[in-house]
C-alpha cells in the first residue's frame, strides 16, 4: 500500500518536472533541433530560393568538397580561426586567473579596479570592436609600430609569425574577452575555505606552494568551464572571419545557401574538435595534479 | 650576520616584504602598478575612442595631437546624433532587447527551477541539450528560421526574436538556465514541503517562495541578457532587417548612412567621413549600456557573490 503511494507521489513528482521544463523541449525541438537538421538537409542540396518556395536539388558531397578543395579562401580563414583560438585560449584563461586572484584579496579601491575589469562584458559588441580595431586601438599599445618588433616579425617562420603579429595586433581584444572568465574564476576562489589557507601557511608553505598545491586545483573545474566558454564566445562573434565570410556566401547567387549550409557544418566540426582537444588537454593536467 | 636578526631590520623587513600578519609595501606598490598598468590596457580604447570623438578636422590631420585634442569639437557627435537617427534607433534598440530578455528572464528560471527541484528520468539528457544550444554555431540554424519567419510574414518583426525567447531558446539561454539551476539548488526543502501540506499548488510554490529566495539571481540575469541582446548583431541583423534598426546595427552600416546624408560631393572636405565622427558614433552606440552599468554596477560586480555563476 506505501509502496504503491511511494511510486505514485513519484510519477506525480516526475510530470510536475515535465510541467516546468515542458516549454524548454519544445522550443528546443523548434528552434533549434528542426533548423539544424534543415540546415543539414540544405548543407547536402542545391538550393534556389524563389518568391514562394525553396527548390531542392540533390547534390550529395558536392558543398562540402568545393569547400574543402576548390574554394580559396575558406580552408586559410578556417585554419586562422584555428591558429587565432588556440593563441586567445591560453591567454585569457591565465589572465582572467591572475585578475581573479587579485580581486579575491582586500586592498583599497577595489570596487574602482572592478568596475574597470568587467567594463569590457557590458560593451564589446560586433560594431564597437569593428570600429576599434579599424583605428587601431585594439593592439598592444604602440608595439607593433616599434621598427624593431616589425623587422622581428619578419625573420619569423611563417607558421610563427601568424600567431605572434595576431597576439600583437588583437592583445587588448583577446583581454577585453576575460570578463566573465574573471567573474567565474571569482567565484570558485570564493568558495575555497580561508581556513586552508591558513593552515598551509601554519604548516610553512609559502605563497608559491599554496598556489601550486590548493589554489590551482581548486580552479581546475572553473578552468574547463572557462575554456569552453572562451571557445564558444570567439567562435559565435559576429566579427569572426570565418561567419563572415559565410555569411557573405549566402547571399551569393553561386551556391547560396546550400553551401553556406555546408561550411556551417565543416566550421562547427573544427569547433568541436578545439573544445575537445582544449578539454581533454586540460584534464590531462588536472589529472596528473591530483595524483 | 648579526645585523640581520636586529629589530630594527625585522620591523623594516616586515613593512618591506610584509610578514604572516599583513602585507608588505613592496608587495602592495606590485599589486598598485599591476592593477593599474592593466586597468589602463583595459581602458586605453575607450580613452582612444572619446579623444578621437572630440577632435576637430584639424586635430585630426596635425601630427602633434595625439592624445590632447586642442579645443572641445561637438560637430562629431551632432552629425553621429543625425546618422545614427539617435532617439529612433536608440527606442528600438531598449525595445528589442528589454522585452525577450524579460520573457526570456522568467522562462529560464521555470526551466531551471524545474531541473532543480524535481526528479525526473531524462535531466542528464536536457543538461547535455543545454550544453548543445550554448555550443551550437548560429548560422547552423539561422537560414532555415529565417525562411520560416520569412513565410509567415515575421521577418523585420520583434516576434522573430521574441518567439524564441518565450520557448527558452533565445540568446544564450543556456547560461540563464545554469545560473537559475544553481541558485534554486540551494533552497531548503523544508519550506517548500510545508507549503506543500498546506495544499499550495506547485506553481504557487514557485512563485510564492522560490522567485522571491532568487531576486537577486533574476536581477543579474536580466541585466546580461539585455546587454547579450543589445550587442548582438547577427540574428538582429538577419531577422530585423528592414522592420526595426538597433543601434548597433545603425553603426554597422555606419558608413552607408552617413553619405546619404552628407553625399560625399556636395559638402566641403571638413564635413567628410572621418574617424572623429566614426567614433562619435560608436561611442554615443555604447553610452546608455555605459549609463547603465555605471548605475547598476553594483550587481555586475557583486554577481559573483549573489548567485555564485559557475557552470558545474
Amino acid at each position: 500500500m506505501t509502496n504503491r503511494r511511494e511510486i505514485n507521489l513519484r510519477t506525480r513528482e516526475a510530470l510536475n518536472g515535465y510541467g516546468f521544463v515542458l516549454i524548454w523541449i519544445v522550443g528546443f525541438s523548434l528552434f533549434t533541433l528542426l533548423p539544424l537538421l534543415e540546415t543539414l538537409r540544405y548543407s547536402f542540396n542545391e538550393v534556389t530560393v524563389t518568391a514562394t518556395n525553396i527548390n531542392l536539388e540533390f547534390v550529395q558531397g558536392a558543398n562540402f568538397t568545393r569547400a574543402l578543395f576548390t574554394d580559396p579562401n575558406f580552408v586559410e580563414l578556417l585554419i586562422g580561426y584555428a591558429i587565432e583560438t588556440f593563441v586567445s585560449v591560453p591567454i585569457v584563461l591565465i589572465f582572467a586567473m591572475i585578475i581573479a586572484m587579485f580581486l579575491n584579496q582586500n586592498f583599497k579601491f577595489k570596487g574602482v579596479f572592478r568596475v574597470i575589469f568587467f567594463l569590457p562584458i557590458v560593451i564589446t559588441s560586433g560594431p564597437v570592436i569593428r570600429e576599434l580595431t579599424a583605428q587601431g586601438a585594439a593592439s598592444a599599445p604602440g608595439v607593433s609600430n616599434i621598427p624593431a618588433v616589425v623587422e622581428f616579425l619578419q625573420e619569423l617562420p611563417r607558421a610563427l609569425r601568424t600567431p605572434v603579429e595576431y597576439l600583437l595586433t588583437s592583445f587588448i581584444l583577446i583581454l577585453w574577452f576575460s570578463g566573465v572568465q574573471i567573474l567565474i574564476y571569482l567565484s570558485s576562489l570564493q568558495k575555497v575555505d580561508r581556513s586552508i589557507y591558513e593552515a598551509a601557511a601554519i604548516d610553512g608553505a609559502s605563497s608559491w606552494e599554496i598556489f601550486w598545491k590548493i589554489i590551482l586545483p581548486s580552479l581546475s573545474t572553473a578552468t574547463v568551464v572557462n575554456a569552453i566558454f572562451t571557445i564558444v564566445t570567439l567562435s559565435h562573434f559576429s566579427e569572426n572571419h570565418v561567419i563572415q565570410y559565410i555569411y557573405s556566401q549566402t547571399y551569393n547567387v553561386q551556391g547560396g545557401i546550400g553551401y553556406a549550409s555546408a561550411m556551417s557544418f565543416i566550421y562547427f566540426g573544427v569547433m568541436i574538435v578545439l573544445l575537445v582537444v582544449i578539454f581533454l588537454l586540460l584534464r590531462s593536467r588536472a589529472k596528473r595534479e591530483s595524483k | 650576520m648579526q645585523i640581520l636578526h636586529h629589530p630594527l631590520v625585522e620591523r623594516t623587513r616586515g613593512i618591506l616584504f610584509g610578514s604572516r600578519a599583513h602585507r608588505g609595501l613592496t608587495f602592495t606598490i606590485v599589486l598598485y602598478l599591476l592593477l593599474i598598468a592593466i586597468g589602463f590596457v583595459y581602458l586605453q580604447p575607450l580613452l582612444f575612442m572619446f579623444i578621437t570623438s572630440i577632435k576637430s578636422s584639424g586635430d585630426l590631420l596635425n601630427p602633434m595631437v595625439q592624445w590632447v585634442p586642442s579645443e572641445l569639437y561637438l560637430g562629431n557627435y551632432l552629425r553621429a546624433f543625425r546618422v545614427l537617427d539617435y532617439p529612433e534607433t536608440l527606442l528600438q534598440s531598449i525595445l528589442i532587447s528589454v522585452t525577450p530578455s524579460l520573457l526570456q528572464t522568467l522562462v529560464c528560471s521555470l526551466v531551471g527551477y524545474g531541473l532543480a527541484r524535481y526528479r525526473f528520468r531524462g535531466k542528464s539528457i536536457i543538461f547535455v541539450l543545454l550544453l548543445a544550444t550554448f555550443i551550437i554555431p548560429p548560422q547552423n540554424t539561422v537560414i532555415p528560421q529565417m525562411l520560416t519567419y520569412r513565410d509567415l510574414g515575421l521577418l523585420g518583426n520583434p516576434l522573430a526574436l521574441i518567439l524564441p525567447a518565450v520557448m527558452g531558446q533565445g540568446y544564450k539561454s543556456a547560461i540563464f538556465v545554469l545560473i537559475f539551476y544553481q541558485s534554486f539548488i540551494s533552497l531548503p526543502k523544508v519550506l517548500e514541503e510545508s507549503a506543500r501540506l498546506d495544499g499550495a499548488s506547485d506553481l504557487r510554490i514557485f512563485f510564492n517562495i522560490a522567485v522571491p529566495s532568487a531576486i537577486p539571481a533574476y536581477i543579474v540575469a536580466f541585466i546580461f541578457s539585455v546587454v547579450w541582446y543589445w550587442n548582438e548583431t547577427f540574428l538582429t541583423g538577419i531577422f530585423l532587417e528592414g522592420g526595426v534598426t538597433t543601434l548597433p546595427m545603425q553603426l554597422s552600416r555606419f558608413t552607408q548612412a552617413y553619405e546619404n546624408l552628407y553625399p560625399p560631393g556636395t559638402v566641403n572636405i571638413f564635413d567628410r567621413l572621418n574617424e572623429a565622427v566614426k567614433m562619435s558614433g560608436t561611442f554615443l552606440n555604447i553610452l546608455p549600456l555605459l549609463v547603465m552599468y555605471f548605475v547598476l554596477q553594483r550587481w555586475f560586480v557583486e554577481s559573483v557573490e549573489m548567485t555564485g555563476i559557475t557552470g558545474e
